[in-house]
């Protein structure tokens, strides 16, 4: 059942050392102040999961708490490379990056597998390419009914996922719409789940497309407006362009990077709100 | 005369491939901005569907990213992730699937992943997949768009990220890829389009002002021009106006940002580095 903790608590109860980790947000409603609160507590050795690591995972990767990225596509959406990402690829700064990589169908159907605690997905897909040769949790399977040759994909069971929602409720009942991404799969197929929120309101109204988490799959929600700043919340704020746009800049220099981190990163407590552009009553 | 400069008549070249009441699945970047062009011009029910689950999306300016609010907000239908790839472009409803690449092969297969061939020690790591190795299987056709060098348009790929015709000769039937394949590759040169029987891709037509030689000068493998190769028109005067208009939407890499400026403090960053 979900307990409405603060952002501190929630990382700190549900992310360790070593974990498996999913954060996830289309390019929506990206829970980048998890991630800061990630970095913040100082946690190492994590394997992350993400369908498109953008600027927190190039963030998270430049801090040094990830061991293992498993994604399908790193860049900085619209502008170009992840800085930090390709630093840690390319030289192993500020240490080596495992990689398993995967096209985007493959990890939905992953996350898809594990949410309906299946060992595995099937698509058509990956065949051809130079991924399987690279990446592992691939396998050809034959269509017991017509005998086609189609690709088997490993189910994703991260220990922990973390998303942004627009809101919940006291009992913890989750609801966010817009683009809605893979947000459900990945914490319905993670052993625990931290949602960040953009407020806590005693009734959810129903919203046209909205998913709701009902509070007995969510584990920690946490109140932070703006925390998916430079993302958005549909609803509550604009996605921040400029800021994606700045970061190429700010990620391509190691010291420059640092420096971001100290002052943006370490040098704030958990959970700060920054709303960038507020739409009160937009589209809620 | 209109002035134009080649990216200008490469996406508008590629706009004019789109017909209109077409469904097309657009990838972020020179894709995107074609498409939106087609939607302004010729095309206005063009249905764009991008990976973020946003079908039949109607922007009004360039959207940065393929999950812009404004693409969710005009979109016919919003759905999952899972169900865009499974339910909408997996079974090959989607008429033609819009791609960029960093290199392309003579048969018009794409890396987006590694340059060098050290997989593990890549020379340089691009981002990967994301949506394209499916959208390049599924798709009724695919039409490719980028820039033309010796160094994009390479003779062996180091990676191949998604299938075109794989090596030729009927490869993408013997892998049961389902969709069309590429039908057509754009540069800011001319138009590439497969051989009907070896599936390699020949130049078919050229912009103004191009030779031929100059296009194999920027080719890495021996390129041949088509007998029948034809010259492009230029860009229309509506064309050009129409597409300055969506890049004037769009802010840009070169604009002064605040948060860019900031003063050096500072390095504490990554003590305990993984390993």
């Amino acid at each position: 059942m979900a307990e409405i903790v603060t952002l501190a608590q929630a990382i700190a109860a549900a992310v360790h050392d070593g974990d498996t980790v999913a954060m996830e947000g289309f390019t929506h409603l990206i829970p980048h102040a998890a991630g800061h609160e990630v970095i913040r507590q100082g946690r190492r050795d994590l394997t992350l999961i993400r369908m498109t690591p953008d600027i927190i995972y190039d963030q998270m990767i430049g801090a040094g708490c990830v061991r293992k990225l498993i994604f399908s596509w790193a860049g900085n959406p619209g502008v170009g490379s992840l800085h930090r990402f390709r630093d840690a690829v390319e030289n192993s700064w500020p240490g080596p990056l495992e990689l398993e990589e995967h096209s985007h169908a493959g990890m939905a159907n992953r996350y898809q597998a594990g949410a309906s605690g299946l060992p595995f997905a099937i698509l058509r897909g990956y065949r051809g390419t130079s991924l399987p040769a690279h990446t592992t949790g691939v396998a050809e399977i034959m269509c017991p009914f017509t005998g086609e040759v189609l690709t088997a994909v490993r189910a994703l069971r991260p220990d922990v996922a973390v998303i942004h929602a627009q809101r919940a409720d006291r009992q913890g009942n989750v609801q966010y719409w817009g683009i809605t991404g893979v947000q459900k799969e990945a914490v319905l197929a993670s052993a625990r789940s931290v949602v960040t929120v953009e407020e806590i309101v005693d009734v959810l109204e129903p919203t046209p497309g909205a998913v709701v988490l009902p509070a007995w799959v969510v584990g920690y929600v946490a109140q932070v407006p703006g925390g998916a700043h430079p993302s958005y919340a549909l609803g509550y704020s604009a996605r921040d362009n400029a800021f994606y746009l700045a970061w190429d800049e700010i990620s391509r220099d190691r010291a420059r990077f640092a420096a971001w981190l100290d002052e943006n990163v370490y040098g704030q407590t958990a959970p700060r709100a920054r709303v960038t552009a507020a739409l009160p009553g937009a589209a809620c | 005369m209109l002035n134009y400069t080649p990216d200008e008549m490469m996406t508008i070249t590629a706009a004019r491939s789109l017909q209109d009441g077409m469904t097309c699945f657009v990838g972020i970047g020179l894709p995107s901005e074609a498409a939106n062009l087609a939607r302004a011009t010729h095309a206005p029910r063009l249905v764009l569907i991008y990976e973020s689950g946003t079908i039949g999306a109607k922007p009004t300016e360039l959207p940065l990213s393929i999950g812009d609010g404004m693409l969710a907000e005009t979109a016919d239908a919003v759905v999952s992730v899972p169900e865009i790839f499974n339910y909408w472009l997996q079974p090959g409803r989607i008429d033609v699937g819009f791609l960029g690449a960093a290199q392309l092969d003579k048969y018009g297969n794409i890396n987006t992943t590694v340059i060098g061939s050290d997989y593990a020690r890549p020379k340089v790591r691009l981002p990967g997949a994301g949506g394209a190795p499916e959208i390049a299987a599924a798709c009724k056709e695919v039409i490719v768009v980028l820039r033309q060098s010796r160094r994009t348009f390479a003779d062996h790929l180091d990676f191949v990220t998604s299938v075109g015709y794989g090596d030729g000769d009927n490869s993408r039937q013997r892998l049961g890829l389902t969709g069309g394949g590429p039908k057509v590759v754009i540069t800011d040169m001319g138009v590439l389009r497969p051989d009907r029987r070896a599936q390699e891709l020949v130049l078919t037509e050229i912009y103004p002002g191009v030779s031929v030689s100059e296009v194999q000068e920027r080719t890495g493998w021996a390129l041949r021009a088509a007998p029948d190769l034809s010259e492009i028109e230029p860009p229309t005067q509506t064309e050009l106006a129409a597409l300055r208009a969506l890049r004037d939407s769009v802010p840009t890499v070169q604009q002064p940002q605040p948060a860019a400026a900031q003063p050096s403090s500072p390095v504490s960053v990554a003590k305990g580095a993984s390993s």
